[in-house]
């Protein structure tokens, strides 16, 4: 990280936008879709509307500050100091990401490795098992010794997961390739290869789709079905939500590869969203292993 | 340990006020467990260490203020650093921290053994009262805050409060136990999560819903100890009191008889009996 | 390229170096981008929330400033108490040091502006909008938040309708620290002015580098926690319930994970501060500017592993009470380097006291303070007598109030007259400082007795012994609340008109640093040319 510019050339210098209305249309649009959410959540008359028009608003603030920043990037107003400091931002609000899901990973890990095995009786939780939960055997998985949400069953690994777990591989080499593709200027490749990723993307998410509803008509396994239901469903649900994201955001990458935009050597916006859709990956490596398989 | 406590205990005489006022108390009950009284000299131990190190470190502060002043003519030097005492001030700390975790160490894993206890009471927090369960005895009562006080506590009563005896402390069926036994208390809680704290005991202890903890205290001297909910659980928190009565042996068994009627007595007599929950805890054992 | 400059992008590019100043009227606010701009707006924003959380706690002080009920139903309490914390620490004291952040660390790593402009202005304008939601929960029937800023299940799910609104401000409010720590972070990492090394930093910019990771590690961690909150409240799940399979634990244990780092979120940019103020008026080098650096960064990794101390009482393995408690006590090892170097820096210098010299000072004896209570609560079985008692309340007070604070108050008397162009009154400035060190101890020294004779924390009626004490505190705390318009009035009065601040401002001292070189108040744009650093 050397040091941003040199005392030069305007052409040198470190873009600064004037002023921008999508800020406070950002944060407006949040108010909105939260307050809606609230709204709906309590029931009250309207809440969707007002929540769908929160995410209208804020897809219209995504667009309006994005094609700002695509047009200022296509018109080469930002210096290489301007395109590493989107670098960095990009790579620190994918750490906060891998922070959010570990809270859902370690809620996961603490109810397997702690709280399930106290109501068994296990540990220092001896009377726990004895005066309350008499009966309850510790096992995984399990809806807990009240067996909240009835009987249910598991998916297993080695079905629709792990051929999940195949097409989110297959993309990131799909990706890869299309990297290299840029790279070299090859935009053919390129295109093609940008498409089979976010194609790869929506297949995972049809999938996973289909995979809730299975568990959802044919296994009683729902967000309710206990611990076991929570984490799944929790983990599982916001991956799906990300991939959803990072589909998009590789179609609209792909919209402006189509368009021309990007060169060998400048397409933060292509790496950036790589770098999202690797971490989705990795994600999902990590959900096959603990939530699925082990 | 014994050395600490009384270096501590020795120290403790000089504080004002501790024994004296009944007001305008400064510091911790002493207690009247074995492990209040640890905890206590804990408590003295690290409070003197604080205020010897508060000494050095303000007073050194306080010489530069009144020392080195520009209005007085003082001229800055120019050092700004010095491995060796740097390293002195990190080393010293480290090891007044390790003499402080010893005794400290000591006393949590005494805290911690609740093995062969006389008696075993499930304590259970509800909003807003106690329930208490005797395992070893076919005895359980609900306790709840006095009526005198419930009556003074509501918004705008009204009442004066200090002119109510233990006003906020006091319930209708306190806990009894017998003094010098080892009580083993099972906690846990029906909806929220509630603590069970009497300072005099020198713990307190979360009673959370769906699981049970355990502490224990072997109280020396006969008395009524007060204490109070300890963790906030909802709009009545400040009104679920705790308050243990220590008898002696005989009063004790009287209270026993009591409860459980004159047909019980005889079993209560014998420390064993068939009850389900007995059996429970003698598994446990 | 028209249509490019029908959007007012390439009308800049083509004179790019056109010094324009700022925008007329709203827009310049509600559109901005300048770091100094955002950065007042900041400020302002949590002078305002200082006083609303400062009403709350007056609210509280006021039903305990004599035993029984007086004022206020007991829910209604336990709402003011909530509110009162979350009010002070996600509005007054982060949203501060965000403001200073943006104001100073530009000016002193020699940057022309923060890394990513328009996302620092999104960052703030989500604060008054999920401000807006927390604090309107107090128009619904159902009431406020009274769980505690702790939120602890199942107690925090037994609110009303306006649970979801608490746990999405919450959300809101994150987002916006995540997105302002990016910008430190990137600002710092990206913009530093060509000579500008590392450990050439001002120790300002240093710890709230470090704030702005420990930011990023940990407000996504609340976020998942108060998400489980809301999935067990609405949608059915278990997270939280022994009867699934959960445990109310758990959510202690990540709320805590956040929560103990959330606490050096809010003293580590202090420490910056103090470190900038006290070599200043001391004329003296910063002692031991290295083991500083090392000090925070060490206190940060350590705020990781050291969470569970909150939850001694909870019913813990021995193994992990006593893992907790040992990470926790090793805590004071780095502060109190950090204590002793600034002491060090003090001996032997040629001390004045200013303003923000006495807000430095006082918080380096009343930090202490609160930081010796909190290695006493560190000691597993003392704090079995300890928790969630008065004495808690008392310690966090002392590192948070004169602590986080006082810091904040040094430094606005430290660079307010560069900020405005004008020197404020010094005189008042003294009495402000002395008024508040005077009650604030009044306000909160007691409460260590309260706490050690017994009286529990979040209790709005008590009983009768506790009452001397309380009333002691309650003068304290309306003393304090009094004085704290004086501030507000400081700060109007140099921002209206004053003497000219020269460009060095402390020109009998020896302030260092990049941000004394600019004129006061800096040009619009802060280095359009980098200085070079040697
Ligand atoms: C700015 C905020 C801040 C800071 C800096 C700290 C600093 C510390 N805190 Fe504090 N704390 C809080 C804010 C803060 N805390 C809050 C808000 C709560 C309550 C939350 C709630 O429940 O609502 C809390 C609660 C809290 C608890 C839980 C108490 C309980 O609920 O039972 C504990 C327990 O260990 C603790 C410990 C510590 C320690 C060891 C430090 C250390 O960092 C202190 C280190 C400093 C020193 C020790 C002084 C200087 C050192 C020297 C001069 C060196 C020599 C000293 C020795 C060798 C002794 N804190
Ligand atoms: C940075 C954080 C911060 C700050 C700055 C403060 C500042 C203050 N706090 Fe706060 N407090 C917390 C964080 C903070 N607190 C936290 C985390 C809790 C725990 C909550 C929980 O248990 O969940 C807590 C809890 C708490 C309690 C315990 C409540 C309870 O357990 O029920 C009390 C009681 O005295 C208290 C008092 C005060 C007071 C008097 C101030 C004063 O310093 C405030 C001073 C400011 C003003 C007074 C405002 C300025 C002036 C005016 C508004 C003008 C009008 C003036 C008058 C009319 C006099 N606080
Ligand atoms: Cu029960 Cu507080
Ligand atoms: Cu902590």
């Amino acid at each position: 990280m050397a040091q941003a510019q040199t005392a030069g050339a305007p052409a040198d210098k470190y873009y600064v936008p004037h002023h921008s209305p999508w800020p406070i249309v950002g944060a407006s649009a949040l108010f909105v879709t939260v307050a809606g959410a609230c709204m709906w959540l309590n029931s009250a008359n309207g809440g969707r509307w007002v929540f769908l028009l929160g995410l209208t608003l804020l897809a219209t603030m995504f667009i309006g500050w994005f094609g700002a920043v695509i047009r200022e990037s296509e018109s080469r107003l930002y210096n290489a100091a301007v395109d590493r400091s989107f670098r960095m931002g990009m790579m620190w609000f994918i750490f906060s990401e891998v922070m959010f899901f570990s809270a859902f990973f370690g809620a996961l890990w603490y109810a397997r490795q702690y709280s399930v095995p106290w109501l068994g009786g296990e540990g220092v939780k001896m009377f726990t098992n004895l005066l309350l939960w008499e009966d309850f055997e510790p096992a995984w998985p399990t809806n807990g010794p009240a067996n909240v949400g009835g009987e249910f069953e598991v998916i297993p690994a080695f079905g629709l997961p792990a051929i999940n777990t195949a097409i989110l591989l297959t993309s990131g080499v799909t990706l890869t390739i299309a990297h290299h593709a840029l790279k070299a200027g090859n935009r053919k490749m390129l295109n093609i290869f940008l498409a089979l990723t976010f194609l790869l993307g929506f297949l995972f998410i049809g999938l996973q789709a289909e995979e809730y509803v299975h568990a959802y008509r044919d296994l009683n396994l729902t967000l309710s079905s206990g611990i076991y239901g929570s984490t799944f469903f929790m983990l599982t649900g916001f991956h799906g939500f990300h991939v959803t994201i990072g589909a998009i955001m590789l179609l609209v990458v792909w919209l402006r590869s189509m368009k021309g935009h990007f060169t060998p050597t400048h397409h933060f916006a292509f790496e950036g969203v790589a770098w999202y859709w690797h971490f989705v990956d990795v994600v999902w490596l990590g959900l096959f292993i603990f939530v699925y398989w082990l | 340990m014994a050395k600490t406590l009384k270096y501590a205990a020795g120290l403790a005489a000089c504080l004002p006020g501790s024994a004296a006022f009944a007001a305008w108390d400064l510091n911790m009950p002493v207690g009247v467990t074995e492990l209040s009284r640890q905890i206590y000299g804990l408590h003295m131990l690290i409070l003197w260490v604080c205020v010897i190190i508060a000494v050095l470190v303000f007073g050194a502060i306080i010489y530069s203020i009144v020392k080195f002043r520009h209005s007085k003519g003082a001229v800055a030097a120019t050092f700004d650093h010095s491995t060796k005492v740097e390293v002195v001030w990190t080393v010293i700390p480290i090891a007044i921290l390790v003499g402080m975790a010893i005794p400290a160490a000591e006393t949590l894993i005494n805290i911690e053994d609740t093995r062969d206890s006389d008696l075993t009471v499930k304590v259970t927090g509800y909003q807003w009262k106690w329930h208490y369960e005797y395992l070893d005895h076919d005895i359980s009562f609900f306790s709840t805050m006095d009526r005198d006080s419930d009556r003074a506590r509501q918004l705008r009563a009204g009442v004066d409060v200090r002119g109510i005896d233990n006003y906020l402390l006091e319930v209708d069926n306190p806990m009894v136990v017998p003094v010098g036994a080892k009580v083993r208390v099972l906690l846990t809680a029906n909806d929220v999560i509630h603590s069970w704290w009497v300072p005099e005991f020198g713990m307190k202890k979360d009673a959370i819903p769906g699981f049970i903890n355990e502490m224990w205290f072997r109280a020396d001297e006969p008395g009524t100890y007060r204490g109070q909910c300890a963790e906030l659980c909802g709009r009545d928190h400040a009104y679920m009191p705790v308050v243990v009565k220590v008898l002696p042996r005989e009063e004790y068994e009287a209270w026993l008889r009591e409860q459980q009627g004159e047909g019980a007595a005889q079993a209560a007599a014998s420390d064993v009996t068939s009850d389900a929950a007995a059996q429970i805890v003698a598994k446990a054992e | 390229m028209s249509t490019v400059q029908a959007h007012g992008v390439a009308g800049h590019h083509a004179d790019a170096h056109d010094h324009h100043g700022p925008e007329k009227g709203w827009r310049r606010w509600v559109f901005a981008t300048n770091h100094k701009d955002i950065g007042t707006m900041y400020l302002l924003f949590s002078l305002a929330m200082f006083f609303i959380g400062g009403l709350m706690a007056l609210i509280v002080r006021a039903e305990l400033f004599q035993p029984g009920l007086q004022l206020v139903d007991p829910y209604f309490f336990n709402t003011m108490t909530t509110m009162h914390a979350l009010v002070m620490i996600f509005g007054a004291v982060m949203p501060a040091f965000v403001g200073l952040a943006n104001w100073m660390i530009p000016l002193q790593i020699g940057a022309p502006d923060m890394a990513l402009p328009r996302m620092n202005n999104f960052s703030f304008w989500i604060l008054p909008f999920a401000f807006t939601l927390l604090l309107s929960t107090l128009f619904f029937e159902s009431g406020g938040p009274a769980g505690g800023w702790t939120m602890y299940p199942p107690l925090a799910l037994q609110m009303g309708e306006t649970f979801p609104m608490t746990i999405f401000a919450i959300h809101l409010m994150g987002a916006s620290s995540i997105m302002g720590a990016i910008n430190v972070i990137v600002t710092v990492m990206n913009m530093r002015a060509p000579g500008m090394s590392l450990l050439k930093m001002p120790v300002f910019v240093w710890g709230w580098l470090i704030t702005a990771y420990l930011l990023i590690a940990v407000m996504p961690v609340l976020a998942g926690a108060v998400t489980m909150l809301l999935t067990d409240y609405y949608f059915g799940t278990s997270f939280f319930q022994a009867a699934g399979g959960g445990d109310p634990v758990m959510y202690q244990h990540i709320f805590w994970f956040f929560g103990h780092p959330e606490v050096y979120i809010m003293i580590l940019p202090a420490f910056g501060v103090v470190s900038e103020i006290i070599p200043t008026f001391s004329r003296k080098r910063l002692f031991g500017y290295d083991t500083m650096v090392y000090a925070i960064a060490a206190i940060a990794f350590l705020s990781f592993i050291v969470w569970a101390h909150h939850m001694f009482t909870v019913g813990m393995p021995l193994a992990g009470q006593m893992f907790f408690m040992l990470s926790t006590m090793l805590i004071a090892v780095p502060t109190g380097v950090k204590i002793f170097n600034w002491t060090a820096t003090m001996f032997k210098g040629s001390l004045t006291f200013e303003p923000p010299m006495l807000f430095a000072i006082a918080f380096l004896f009343m930090f202490t303070i609160g930081g010796f209570s909190g290695l006493m609560l560190a000691i597993v079985p003392a704090d079995f007598q300890y928790h969630d008692s008065y004495f808690v309340v008392a310690h966090f007070h002392y590192v948070l109030v004169p602590g986080a604070v006082f810091a904040i108050m040094a430094a606005v008397y430290y660079w307010l007259p560069k900020w405005t162009g004008h020197m404020y009154n010094m005189k008042l400035a003294k009495l402000h400082f002395w008024l508040s060190t005077i009650f604030v101890n009044l306000l909160f020294f007691p409460q260590h007795f309260l706490g050690l004779a017994g009286m529990p924390r979040r209790i709005p009626d008590y009983s009768t012994q506790f009452a001397d004490w309380n009333l002691v505190s309650s003068i304290g705390a309306f003393g304090f609340g009094f004085a704290q318009l004086l501030f507000a009035y400081i700060v109007w009065q140099s921002i209206r008109g004053g003497a000219k601040a020269t460009d060095k401002v402390w020109d009998g001292g020896a302030p260092q640093g990049l941000e004394w070189t600019l004129s006061s108040p800096p040009p619009y744009h802060s280095f359009e040319v980098a200085p070079e650093v040697k």
